[in-house]
């Protein structure tokens, strides 16, 4: 950073503006295009069992190689849903974060800020403790898909709560927001409490389960279910950029630059809330991701969100495929909640990054 | 060409055994891998959940994980050519992907009585192709089950016994009804002091008070944490009740008592007479 400020600025060949990371920005998001390439691949050759990758592709260019039905079903239907999903929800959740920060103008936003985490968790408690009484036909009616489905309703049905709340005359207050999301999250939590003290032993290990979060439920079906809805979320994100850019400034300076702020709002909390809703409902809770990511990329590429957010995206992707790998690996054959590894690896390592540029970060 | 020949009749063998029954067995659930110990027929078991704890052996064989938070590449990792699944393991996606491998899966239902124990060794056996030697495993836990319930049957009042799983910081965490606990109290022939709600929870003091059990179940978790009459003595509420006033507190082992596997019937025979005395079942 240094070097960059005590480059001569007065000479007209240099066009660019000084503290323009434009080019650093598209330099990084190649980059991490590729280690995302390279990270995947490596989970798709890693787990628990010996199942081989280049066999596999042996087996279906040459007729002498043969594959077990085994280690094909270990490799089709286990670790690649695994690897798409658990990108899907990186960068979903990366992103998510990225926007909520922009949109709070605080540091500190996380994607559950919208009301998603609380409302999803309170369904997937209503799933686990009430499944098999009171809400035992939608069960019934959903099979292993009732959960999911109840975490992404909760989600989205807190998030419009919350937006309702926050609204007058059109306008939402994103501090009204902020403070209204801590109620309804107390609010969802007290309602948890009350199923979890109705669980039974199993229905609370269940629940813990949950919470600490996992990619091993990964489907083709649920990516089917869950992936439309964050691609299309993630689509949105482009369209947000300049908008969260010039809402830095402030909501009136946005306003008189000619930003729509009541329709970015309005796109950014939807984008969030269905994105992070999908990914929760199928995944459980995967914390940090949202908080690191940003964090991290604004250190080194700045805050424009032209470059932040597919950054964002790219490495919420990479680090959730390596904690998945570490999660499926580390105690082999059994499997850890991958939560555990994201809070365990990320907190230490946000922290190290945030003692070592003290001096550049002033949140 | 004579290790080439060797190694071939060896390969012909195992296929020929793996055609009438299945020689790499996971047994997920504690009872499950006791009765597979107890029926004899370790050697076939090439892994464990992390609730299989006994027999000690067991502890040497790869653990798969917590049988409720199951991997399915950890499982199949192992390469079993059977599982055997304590009903309620899961999570479901994962037991379905390692259907889909095509590894049979044997589920076997769990129910805190008599009749579950015994359907239990019977499902196991059934599985393992060994039905004879499970028929006679479990008339041996019947006896043992019957037993326990002669001695309860000569006594006119049946002792009250409060089940405690935890009393961590002073909490009383005391089972109700639908527990392994609760059954294992009615096999011994005692009765639940409380019956007003269903599985673990907090009990406030005056509940303990008001339920006066005659025999308090501690259990023993092992380790530093295991729980001492003097904690006993000082939660106010316990110490009223007849059973710390008689001394009449046991330290019950949990695997042991709340296992509902082969080893059932001589716990509910030691609680029988630990609540009755040991002159009606000798």
């Amino acid at each position: 950073m240094a070097l960059v400020q005590n480059l001569p600025t007065t000479r007209f060949g240099r066009m660019r503006a000084a503290g323009d990371r434009s080019a650093l920005g598209r330099l990084v998001i190649a980059t991490l295009a590729l280690v995302l390439v390279f990270v995947s691949l490596f989970s798709l050759t890693t787990g628990a069992s010996d199942a081989s990758v280049a066999d596999l592709i042996r087996a279906s260019f040459s007729e002498d190689a043969v594959i077990s039905a085994r280690d094909r079903v270990i490799i089709y239907e286990i670790r690649l849903p695994r690897i798409v999903l658990g990108i899907l929800i990186g960068a979903a959740l990366a992103v998510s974060g990225a926007v909520m920060q922009g949109l709070f103008r605080n540091p500190l936003a996380d994607p559950g800020l919208v009301g998603v985490s609380a409302g999803a968790g309170l369904g997937a408690i209503s799933i686990i403790v009430l499944g098999g009484t009171a809400l035992g036909p939608v069960v019934a009616l959903f099979g292993i898909y009732a959960l999911p489905l109840a975490a992404f309703c909760g989600g989205l049905a807190t998030t419009l709560l919350l937006y309702k709340v926050a609204t007058r005359r059109g306008q939402t207050s994103v501090a009204t927001m902020l403070l209204a999301g801590i109620a309804l999250g107390a609010l969802a939590g007290a309602f948890s409490g009350v199923l979890v003290y109705m669980a039974n032993d199993n229905q609370l290990r269940d629940l813990t389960f949950w919470g600490l979060g996992s990619l091993a439920g990964a489907t083709w079906a649920k990516i089917a279910a869950a992936g439309p809805i964050i691609v299309l979320a993630l689509l949105a994100a482009p369209f947000l950029a300049k908008g969260l850019n010039a809402l830095a400034l402030g909501e009136a300076a946005a306003n008189h630059l000619g930003v729509p702020v009541q329709r970015l709002k309005n796109t950014a909390i939807v984008a969030v809330a269905a994105a992070v809703g999908a990914s929760v409902a199928v995944s459980g809770g995967i914390g940090f991701i949202g908080i690191v990511v940003p964090h991290l990329l604004r250190l080194s590429i700045g805050p424009d969100h032209r470059y932040l957010l597919p950054a964002s995206a790219l490495l919420g992707a990479s680090l959730l495929l390596l904690a998945d790998a570490v999660s499926r690996t580390i105690v082999a054959p059994a499997e850890l909640p991958i939560g555990i590894v994201t809070a365990a690896v990320g907190a230490p390592f946000f922290l190290w990054i945030l003692l070592r540029r003290r001096g550049v970060l002033d949140l | 060409m004579t290790i080439v020949r060797s190694l071939l009749s060896v390969a012909l063998v195992s296929l020929a055994t793996s055609a009438v029954a299945q020689e790499r067995i996971v047994a997920i659930g504690g009872s499950l891998t006791e009765i597979v110990y107890a029926l004899g027929q370790e050697e076939r078991l090439i892994a464990r959940d992390s609730t299989s704890l006994f027999p000690a052996q067991a502890l040497d064989l790869p653990d798969v994980g917590y049988m409720r938070a199951l991997s399915p590449e950890g499982v199949l990792s192992v390469d079993p050519d059977l599982i055997l699944t304590l009903e309620g393991a899961g999570p479901p996606e994962a037991v379905a992907v390692i259907k889909s491998a095509s590894v049979p899966v044997v589920t076997v239902p769990e129910s805190f009585d008599r009749e579950g124990v015994l359907a239990k060794i019977d499902a196991v056996g059934q599985a393992l192709g060994i039905e004879e030697e499970a028929a006679e495993l479990a008339a041996d836990v019947d006896a043992d089950l019957r037993a326990a319930e002669d001695a309860a049957a000569s006594i006119d009042e049946r002792a009250r016994v409060l089940f405690i799983l935890s009393m961590e910081g002073g909490r009383v965490l005391a089972s109700g009804t639908g527990t392994a606990a609760n059954g294992m109290i009615e096999l011994a022939g005692g009765q639940n002091a409380i019956t007003d709600y269903a599985g673990y929870k907090q009990l406030t003091d005056e509940a303990i008070v008001t339920a006066s059990p005659d025999v308090i179940l501690l259990m023993n978790r092992g380790g530093e944490s295991e729980p001492t009459s003097t904690d006993l003595s000082s939660q106010q509420a316990l110490s009223v009740t007849p059973a710390a006033q008689n001394g009449r507190v046991v330290l019950v082992e949990g695997n042991y008592v709340l296992g509902f596997g082969p080893r059932t019937g001589a716990a509910a025979r030691e609680l029988a007479d630990e609540l009755y005395g040991n002159t009606v079942t000798d």
